[in-house]
């Protein structure tokens, strides 16, 4: 399994100074993916151009969206976007889309909330389509295993594995316990097998991070901000934030063992001390 | 803060007492209708667990309830004249009145007002308090004023029920199951002091109303029961208590929180009588209530905080009450049974306890089932000479016409999209090979295409040329050679599916070039993307018969100890099938015959050329997973079809015959499926439903769930 880290865009304070120096020292190791969320309505960076501020310094490591809200979208623009950044990182990314959980960045945008679903499914097929059309240029860097970059579905709905097995390389998971995304892990599997994929299902996971005393409030504040739209679910987000050296590594010995291909780690406080505490732990 | 409790029973007084006891400045009233020494019902049940619960939340009470509750640990199924006794079940029951005395009396201990006899219909007198708990049960008075907020749905079970008491103490849990001139009616009895048991009758509602009970008084009732259970009353009486025939309601609400009210116990959830036990839910809310309080000064991140730890417990408890509940509205499939397997059945029917649980339980009785079974299912009468050292249901062997199979497993490949013109390469070889030696009883082939056209991809294997067959050949050879494994053949064509790209590009992705013309029961095609299939006329229709019997010919040839025709997830058959898929307005449309009638013919064809004493199936799915298309009645009806025509197995698939299906992929998803096309339609299933461990294959046999399983153990 491997393990990478978030972008801190969006954690409160985080600047240009912290987000370049943040994704050239993860360049250095020990991460694999650099991961970015997307918020519409939060103090928060856009994602896809987070991540291609982050290619223009980095060499090395891959480049993420965990998750895009896909349905809001333009499927055709998303589609130049994505290959344009590929090309640019030299063919270092990894498109995570879902629906996202919140109907204000829907109608924020415009976008109906009632057929999100649809769309996304649509959107997943027709992206995979544009990257080896190439019609929608830039041409994206061939994988071994498919044209362009890799493409996983998020979500906890039973519609979220079926779009992984119909359209998807694999599957990324939202946050949990290791014993929440082995269940959820379960299901793609199910979905995937029953599909008849002769390729491998690549599983990924995600958590949240602070470590150090004085972090660990701060990134808990944070937490049950950006989670407020939750309601009670905040705090058992909060509750779930990995505060120790110790409880990082059971933690990612759990996901191993669940069988999780790539573990992303976000930061839930912006200071570089951040990133370097978690690479003593990790490396 | 000053709180007011509407409602005195079992929710109401804990959290009363738990909230005094945390803080004896609190103004606290409880508020209940009835007076202090009425009340409905007989005895509740608590699990162990409770009990540990209910200690560290308040000793004094939980030494009052261990003084007066009845504990046993066996369950007894009463059932076609004989009694099958389990143990290991750990269960404490008392009187509901004297429970509700406990807590009256523990509530006056510590200074919690009680007032009786006083009904409140109209809320808005209550709202002069700091917090309201609405333990008012069921027909909240509370949730209705807000119902708005609380968004409460209530889902009524489909059968009748009962709560009677008998003068009998029983000594286990007891289920009773007896049938009589106007059906099957059973009892869930249980005992709660040294004289008196719960005692549930239930029954279907036709059998209610032919019965007369649905115009019968309560006394009318009594005679009847006392009548029918004669046997197992031993002389006890029943006893009323204002006990009407209901249906059980499963109570759900959006959120138990508004303001400053909160909802508890059967108010906010209840949960079907098999498995919930609406007190034990209710106490334990009042623990976590209390809790929340303790956590938090504020009362809305109180309620926040106790609804974030009730929910997910309560509505877990929910689906595994709903599964129990939707067993004994089904009871009848299962009477072909013998006692001891019936009780399998019931003790393992919500999925939470397994065959290894049973075990832990009761090793004595596991042993006993699996002796059972072995020589039940095995021997073919019953054997004069008991056999006393058997080995589990999964490795019982199976046989299917002249085919014995070894043990209950079975592996399958999955299609490597790389065959070339149908022909399996060397990776179709080395996968079923491997297989071949992962122990279980038989292999199964990825589906093979009956025609070139009737491909999924390029990459699929076929058996329409005769190098296929000997390329099959070759590798049933091998496998038959190093071991007793058995080999099957699954048979398709693609329909409106085919002509896609390889599955590893994804699933029904147009060729980029190459595109085959594709035929399909109607002419509409499986997605935008994809083009319109042509709606198959008499000449198709004869050239994918022949094809079938012709591949199945060459399946002979190849050495297949089983044929598998695909009739499932949406490709040629399956289309015919599902009214989503085929519209057709000749003989081959419309009613379930019609669109049972082109699958038949091609069975039938099939049939013809392979060998009697060799196994057919058909593989269907169960369920499209849409609203309109083909569900568990319809599948029920086409596996008796086949099983007519002398299908041998009906392998349980589902879903894939639209891409908007939307399915459900928890552990065993298709078993439920299985059981009851297999004891309905009375015919052999074979089950996947990503099965990995051994534990859920000697659950799922043991109990008749299905006769074979698809292993999906990564390799």
């Amino acid at each position: 399994m491997q393990v990478g880290i978030g972008l801190p865009t969006t954690t409160p304070g985080a600047d240009r100074g912290l987000l370049l120096e943040w994704a050239r020292a993860a360049d250095l190791g020990p991460f694999s993916t650099l991961g970015v969320f997307d918020r519409l309505l939060y103090d928060s960076y856009d994602p896809l151009i987070s991540l291609t501020a982050a290619a223009a310094v980095t060499e090395r490591v891959r480049l993420a969206t965990t998750i895009l809200t896909g349905p809001l979208y333009n499927t055709a623009l998303l589609a130049k976007a994505t290959a344009s950044l590929d090309a640019l990182s030299g063919g270092r990314l990894v498109v995570g889309l879902a629906v996202g959980a919140r109907e204000s960045d829907y109608t924020a945008a415009g976008i109906e909330h009632r057929t999100r679903g649809t769309r996304l499914s649509e959107q997943l097929a027709a992206l995979r389509s544009h990257w080896e059309e190439g019609t929608i240029g830039p041409k994206v860097t061939p994988r071994s295993t498919q044209a362009g970059p890799l493409l996983l579905t998020g979500g906890m709905s039973d519609q979220a594995f079926v779009r992984a097995a119909r359209y998807a390389n694999g599957y990324i998971h939202g946050g949990g316990p290791p014993h929440a995304f082995s269940n959820a892990a379960q299901k793609a599997r199910a979905a995937w097998t029953d599909a008849g994929r002769p390729d491998k299902l690549l599983l990924w996971g995600m958590a949240y991070y602070a470590l150090g005393d004085e972090a660990v409030e701060t990134g808990a504040r944070y937490l049950k901000d950006y989670y407020a739209f939750t309601g009670p679910f905040a705090e058992k987000i909060a509750s779930g934030l990995l505060t120790t050296p110790q409880a990082v590594a059971q933690f990612v010995r759990g996901y191993q063992e669940a069988g999780c291909d790539e573990l992303i780690l976000f930061p839930t406080v912006s200071h570089i001390s951040q990133l370097k505490r978690l690479a003593d732990v990790v490396g | 803060m000053k709180i007011l409790i509407l409602g005195g029973g079992p929710a109401g007084l804990y959290s009363g007492l738990l909230l005094k006891k945390a803080n004896s400045s609190h103004d606290i009233t409880v508020i209940e209708r009835n007076p202090a020494d009425a009340t409905y019902g007989w005895g509740i049940v608590f699990s162990d667990r409770t009990l540990t619960s209910l200690r560290e939340a308040d000793y004094r009470s939980y030494k009052d309830i261990t003084d007066h509750f009845v504990l046993w640990d066996a369950i007894d199924v009463l059932y076609r004249g004989t009694v099958i006794r389990s143990g290991g079940h750990v269960f404490a029951g008392m009187s509901r009145k004297v429970l509700l005395q406990v807590l009256q009396r523990r509530c006056s201990e510590v200074g919690v007002r009680m007032e009786f006899g006083c009904e409140v219909n109209d809320v808005s007198k209550l709202q002069n308090c700091d917090l309201l708990i609405a333990a008012d049960g069921v027909n909240s008075v509370v949730r209705a004023a807000h119902s708005s907020v609380f968004q409460p749905s209530v889902s009524m079970g489909k059968a009748k029920f009962v709560w009677l008491g008998a003068t009998r103490a029983f000594d286990s849990f007891t289920y009773i199951f007896s049938e009589n001139e106007h059906g099957l009616f059973q009892v869930h009895a249980y005992p709660f002091d040294g004289e008196t048991s719960t005692f549930i009758v239930e029954c279907s509602e036709e059998v209610w109303r032919a019965a007369g009970l649905d115009t019968a008084t309560e006394s009318d009732t009594i005679a009847y029961c006392e009548t029918l259970f004669a046997d197992a009353l031993r002389g006890g009486r029943l006893l009323p208590n204002r006990s009407l025939w209901i249906n059980f309601p499963t109570v759900r609400n959006k959120t138990w929180k508004h303001n400053n009210i909160v909802l508890l116990g059967d108010a906010a959830h209840t949960a079907h009588f098999t498995i919930g036990s609406g007190t034990k839910l209710a106490m334990e809310d009042a623990i976590a209530l209390a809790n929340a309080f303790e956590q938090h000064k504020e009362v809305e991140a109180a309620l926040n905080e106790y609804e974030l730890a009730r929910r997910p417990v309560v509505e877990a408890l929910q689906r595994v009450a709903d599964d129990s509940r939707t067993y004994f509205e089904n009871t009848r499939r299962y009477l072909g049974f013998e006692p001891m397997q019936f009780a399998f059945q019931l003790l393992t029917r919500s999925g939470k306890i397994t065959y290894n649980d049973l075990r832990l339980r009761d090793s004595h009785f596991m042993d006993a089932m699996d002796r059972w079974f072995w020589k039940r299912i095995v021997q073919a009468s019953p054997c004069t000479t008991a056999v006393l050292v058997t080995p589990p249901p999964l490795f019982a062997p199976f046989r299917l016409r002249g085919l014995t199979l070894s043990n209950r497993a079975v592996l399958r490949a999955t299609s490597s999209c790389l065959a070339v013109d149908g022909l399996p390469k060397e990776q179709h070889r080395e996968q079923l090979v491997k297989l071949a030696q992962g122990g279980s009883a038989m292999v199964l082939t990825e589906i093979a295409a009956v025609s070139a056209e009737g491909r999924i991809t390029p990459g699929c294997a076929g058996m329409y040329r005769s190098e296929h067959r000997d390329a099959w050949k070759q590798i049933v050879d091998t496998i038959h050679a190093s071991s007793d494994t058995k080999v099957a053949i699954q048979l398709g064509h693609a329909g409106r599916r085919g002509s896609t790209r390889p599955r590893w590009e994804g699933l029904d992705r147009p060729l980029r070039e190459g595109n085959w013309p594709l035929i399909s029961a109607s002419p509409i095609p499986y997605s935008a993307s994809v083009q319109v299939p042509r709606e198959m006329d008499e000449r198709d229709m004869a050239k994918v018969r022949e094809d079938f019997a012709r591949a199945a010919q060459m399946a002979v040839q190849a050495g297949f100890d089983l044929l598998q025709l695909e009739f499932a997830h949406g490709y040629l058959l399956a289309s015919f099938l599902s009214p989503l898929t085929n519209r057709r307005t000749d003989e081959y449309g419309g009613s379930m015959e019609n669109r049972l009638r082109f699958p038949l013919e091609v069975f039938d064809a099939v049939q013809a050329v392979w060998p009697d004493g060799k196994p057919v199936s058909v593989a269907i799915s169960a369920t499209d997973w849409v609203r309109g298309g083909m569900d568990l009645d319809g599948a029920v009806l086409i596996a008796q079809a086949f099983k007519e025509h002398r299908c041998d197995l009906i392998t349980v698939l589902a879903g894939q015959t639209t891409v908007d299906a939307k399915p459900s992929y928890g552990p065993g998803f298709l078993t439920a499926m299985s059981d009851r096309i297999r004891n309905e339609a009375q015919i052999p299933t074979m089950a996947g439903g990503h099965l990995t461990l051994t534990d859920q294959i000697n659950t799922v046999i043991a109990a008749s769930r299905a006769d074979l399983c698809i292993m999906d153990i990564s390799v």
